[in-house]
């Protein structure tokens, strides 16, 4: 039962995401008569499932809003931001119940009621619905919520066998083979809540017997005349088997039956099987769904291959095989779970994903071990290993790649959740605003993903509560009165873009200013740029709000904002304009798992620089180097100067070179577009690593994002470029006597960067 | 075994009704660091393995020598020699690490040499002398007598590298 009702609330949240991508196109003007009908089905679903766990709470309020959404669907009411306003609060409060429900404790009535009065104010519906209607709706929409009951069904060997099992030649009749494992193909539909539990669904059986059928005196045509009395019953025989006369051997079972039965009310596939249970073990039958109610074939296998062909036996029929079936039976049961499968998605737990991807990491370890001693041998050069070995390669290659994509994930749900923040801080502050979503299908890992829900609530608070200006603020500066929050999710150079940006009155950076002094944060005669006035609100404590606000003055600034991003791999940064508003971007990292990597060597030591931040290699002897002052160098690309900074020096591991010779540069590139050139001993190429935390055994080290695991099994320390470049002033070389203490001040000890 | 770090020293020639808890068997990895006799309790000890040269740890203290690849678990290996105040280890094919796990942590201790695995009763321990140098009393929760020779338990919670004084 908990099973069941697991099912159900995993269910649930699938079909309130559904929910919410209709409200959200409704919100835009989007009254597209599908978006309010799967809306209407999502509410319908959610109500039929709760009536069958007795979770009156749930049903009453899904009735209420399901209501409405009929009279929206039929045209009765109009769907105008009344509505859909009214919708939203609903949905968030729909989805509160499901949580209560799920936890086990008990929701606030008295916003129910309230929401439910409106409800009922606005649809045309009897407040009660009429009982025969409601319980008509009830049974059917409880039938759609039993996703066991269907599943059992399946599993009771729905799908159709054409295995002549029967056959002495196994060479005649190849083993049945479903399609490419339709179990495992993506594309199959998910019948999941909105088909019918049908008990009485037209089945079709087929049936051939074996030798030892008719030795042990039964007859098929008892078997049928049985299967007749459970409803209509349409035999078919196929003789295509039949050798010709002469070939005959009277001893041997050739014929096979294909049976449509049209089953009376209340035969179950249960009772169908029953009949069979005498010959169990010396017949092979399948009894399936007729193919009109299979709703849509799976994609990838051909039409005719349907049913009959999908071909299994009852996963209890090669208990004892007939002799000469054991090869088609055998083979036809090995693929009786995959058939029998009609889901698109299945639930896996993470810690076996997890699993999987450590092992699949270890094993490009292992293959670049193997490359890499390869090529110590001198054996690369022999034409068969090397294309082996390529294969090898390409083939671990797709297989990280197909492995690390289970884990990512739209992050759909998420900014789901952050607008439902949105609205309701929009409400506490007495803010009329409108939350935009873009690039909802951007795919993330899932840690990522559900790390990202407590700083995104913050951001979006801190952006209604700080951001937007009130609204007769706003009428005054000339904007719309309704505030526009945009959140978005873009794929840039290898990593994931979210961006939080609304059209308020920007940073009031003299404000900022003000309080920083105040807390002793920066001293009055500081000289900060406009950017560096942003980036205080990212030190800790920090907060402008002279009131404390319910909203977002909680004990937490945007620095925990950072600190959270920082712990995934991400970067946070803040663009303000005045009067126009203000933008958070994080940039996160696509996995947390492998990154590619510029191998390089630096003071005898080996490290890896991530290929995402790097731009361009150059080699020193052939650059434009200029020194610039008493202690600095400047590269010249074509498109300005960057500062060089020795990445041996930066780390501690030496001393500022004084000469820079037959050395290379890598060019690198932060989020904000910032270059820095980091000077290298030499490149050895570019890899994937998988990234080995350092903070499980150790804790973070400045500059280090992280370690991994070479070829030939030492560590190398990945190079956290963000870091290096934010805490490198471009010119550091007068410190240069005291390397330790060079390089990376915190943000908290160096507010003006 | 933290009982029996305040508990009185009299207890043990007295055989009071007290002193029970003293007299649970525990097993000791001894080893040396810096010609001197140290232990720590076998619960903590993962595996010994030969010294292996390390990655440099940028920024990190110089009781850490590096980090070192134990089957794909990246972890850090601390001098103990260095930690205990003893001088650096200038580390030869000889030298090994003893695989520690201490709150949820893996850490390696380079030592000199391990000797051996004995077996004694809480009770036998003694409160560290006070002639140790503060340095070296610190990581020390107290001494042993064993064949006439002095070991020195070591307080391993206190050797892990803290993370204090990081930005986070």
């Amino acid at each position: 039962m908990s099973d069941l009702r697991d099912s159900f609330f995993q269910e649930c949240d699938d079909l309130m995401e559904v929910l919410n991508d209709g409200l959200t196109a409704l919100d835009e003007g989007d009254c597209d008569p599908e978006t309010i009908n799967a809306m209407f089905r999502s509410v319908h679903s959610i109500k039929g499932g709760a009536g069958a766990f007795g979770l009156d709470a749930l049903v009453g309020f899904s009735h209420a809003m399901e209501n409405l959404l009929d009279d929206v669907r039929s045209g009765a009411v109009t769907p105008n931001a009344q509505v859909t306003s009214l919708l939203f609060v609903a949905s968030d409060h729909l989805s509160d119940l499901i949580d209560h429900d799920r936890e086990g404790t008990t929701a606030d009535m008295s916003r129910a009621e309230a929401i439910l009065n409106d409800l009922r104010n606005l649809s045309t519906a009897p407040a009660p619905a009429a009982p025969g209607e409601l319980s008509a709706e009830e049974q059917e929409a409880a039938a759609a919520f039993q996703p066991l009951v269907l599943d059992l069904g399946l599993d009771l060997g729905p799908d159709i066998g054409a295995d002549p099992g029967a056959d002495p030649d196994p060479a005649l009749t190849p083993a049945p083979t479903p399609g490419p494992h339709p179990g495992l193909d993506a594309d199959l539909p998910d019948l999941g809540p909105f088909r019918d539990d049908g008990a009485a669904r037209p089945m079709v059986i087929t049936f051939s017997a074996s030798e030892d059928l008719y030795r042990t005196g039964n007859d098929p045509a008892l078997l049928f005349r049985a299967l007749k009395a459970l409803g209509d019953l349409t035999v078919t025989a196929d003789d295509s088997q039949l050798p010709p006369l002469a070939e005959l051997d009277a001893a041997t079972s050739y014929l096979t039956w294909r049976l449509q039965l049209d089953p009376a009310e209340g035969v179950t596939p249960d009772t169908v099987e029953g009949v069979f249970e005498f010959v169990d073990g010396i017949c092979t039958y399948d009894i399936s769904d007729a193919p009109p109610v299979i709703c849509e074939p799976p994609a990838a296998a051909s039409p005719d291959a349907q049913p009959p062909a999908a071909a299994q036996p009852a996963p209890d029929t090669p208990a004892a095989p007939p002799p000469a079936a054991d090869g088609p039976a055998s083979s036809g049961a090995s693929s009786s779970r995959s058939s029998a499968s009609s889901r698109s998605t299945i639930r896996v737990e993470l810690h076996k994903v997890d699993r999987l991807i450590n092992l699949v990491g270890e094993l490009v370890i292992g293959e670049a071990m193997l490359r890499q001693s390869m090529s110590e041998q001198g054996l690369t050069s022999h034409g068969e290993v090397d294309v082996a070995m390529g294969q090898l390669r390409q083939l671990s290659g797709f297989l990280q790649e197909s492995v690390m994509t289970i884990r990512a994930q739209p992050v759909r749900g998420l900014f789901h959740r952050i607008s439902r923040i949105a609205r309701e801080a929009g409400r506490e502050a007495g803010k009329s605003l409108k939350l935009v979503t873009v690039g909802e299908a951007t795919e993330l890992d899932k840690t990522v993903t559900e790390r990202l829900t407590e700083p995104l609530t913050h951001m979006v608070r801190n952006a209604v509560d700080h951001g937007l200006e009130r609204p007769e603020n706003r009428i005054e500066a000339g904007k719309p009165e309704r505030g526009t929050i945009t959140l978005s999710a873009a794929h840039r150079s290898g990593r994931v873009l979210i961006t939080l940006s609304d059209d308020g009155g920007g940073i009031d950076r003299a404000r900022v200013r003000r309080v920083a002094e105040e807390k002793g944060l920066i001293s009055p005669d500081d000289d900060l740029s406009d950017s560096d006035i942003d980036n205080l609100l990212f030190l800790p404590g920090f907060s402008t709000n002279a009131e404390v606000s319910k909203l977002s003055g909680r004990g937490v600034g945007m620095d925990v904002v950072r600190s959270e991003i920082n712990a995934l791999g991400g970067r946070v940064s803040l663009q303000s304009q005045p009067g126009e508003g203000t933008t958070v971007t994080i940039s996160l990292p696509l996995t947390l798992a492998v990154l590619e990597g510029m191998i390089v060597t630096v003071a005898g030591e080996t490290m890896v620089v991530p290929t995402s931040a790097l731009r361009e290699t150059f080699r020193t002897d052939e650059a434009a180097i200029h020194d610039f002052g008493a202690d600095a160098r400047v590269l010249a690309v074509h498109d300005g100067y960057v500062p060089i900074v020795d990445l041996g020096a930066a780390l501690g591991f030496r001393e500022e070179p004084d000469t820079i010779t037959r050395q290379s540069l890598l060019l690198i590139e932060n989020e904000t577009g910032e270059r820095t050139a980091l000077i290298v001993d030499a490149i050895q190429g570019q890899h994937e690593v998988v990234i080995k935390g350092l903070e499980q055994n150790y804790h973070q080290v400045p500059g280090i994002a992280a370690a991994t695991i070479l070829g030939d099994g030492n560590i190398a320390l990945i190079v956290d470029t963000d870091q290096l470049m934010s805490s490198q002033p471009p010119v550091t070389r007068a410190v240069a006597d005291k390397p330790a203490e060079v390089p990376f001040r915190s943000a908290q000890a160096c507010p003006a960067q | 075994m933290s009982s029996t770090m305040t508990e009185p020293q009299t207890a043990s020639p007295e055989h009071s009704a007290t002193d029970r808890a003293g007299d649970d068997l525990s097993e000791i990895v001894t080893f040396a660091v810096g010609k001197q006799g140290f232990c720590i309790e076998i619960e903590h000890v993962l595996e010994i393995r030969g010294w292996t040269k390390t990655t440099v740890l940028p920024h990190a203290p110089d009781y850490v020598v590096g980090l070192m690849n134990l089957r794909g678990t990246v972890l850090p290996v601390i001098d103990l020699s260095l930690r205990l105040g003893l001088g650096k280890t200038e580390t030869t094919p000889r030298h090994v690490i003893i695989i520690t796990h201490v709150q949820d942590r893996t850490l390696g201790l380079l030592v000199e040499a391990v000797s051996d695995i004995l077996s004694v009763r809480d009770g036998e321990m003694k409160p560290t002398p006070d002639v140790a140098s503060p340095q070296t009393r610190a990581f020390i929760r107290g001494v042993y007598s064993v064949a006439e020779s002095l070991v020195r338990a070591i307080d391993v919670h206190q050797v892990v590298p803290k993370a204090d004084g990081l930005a986070a």
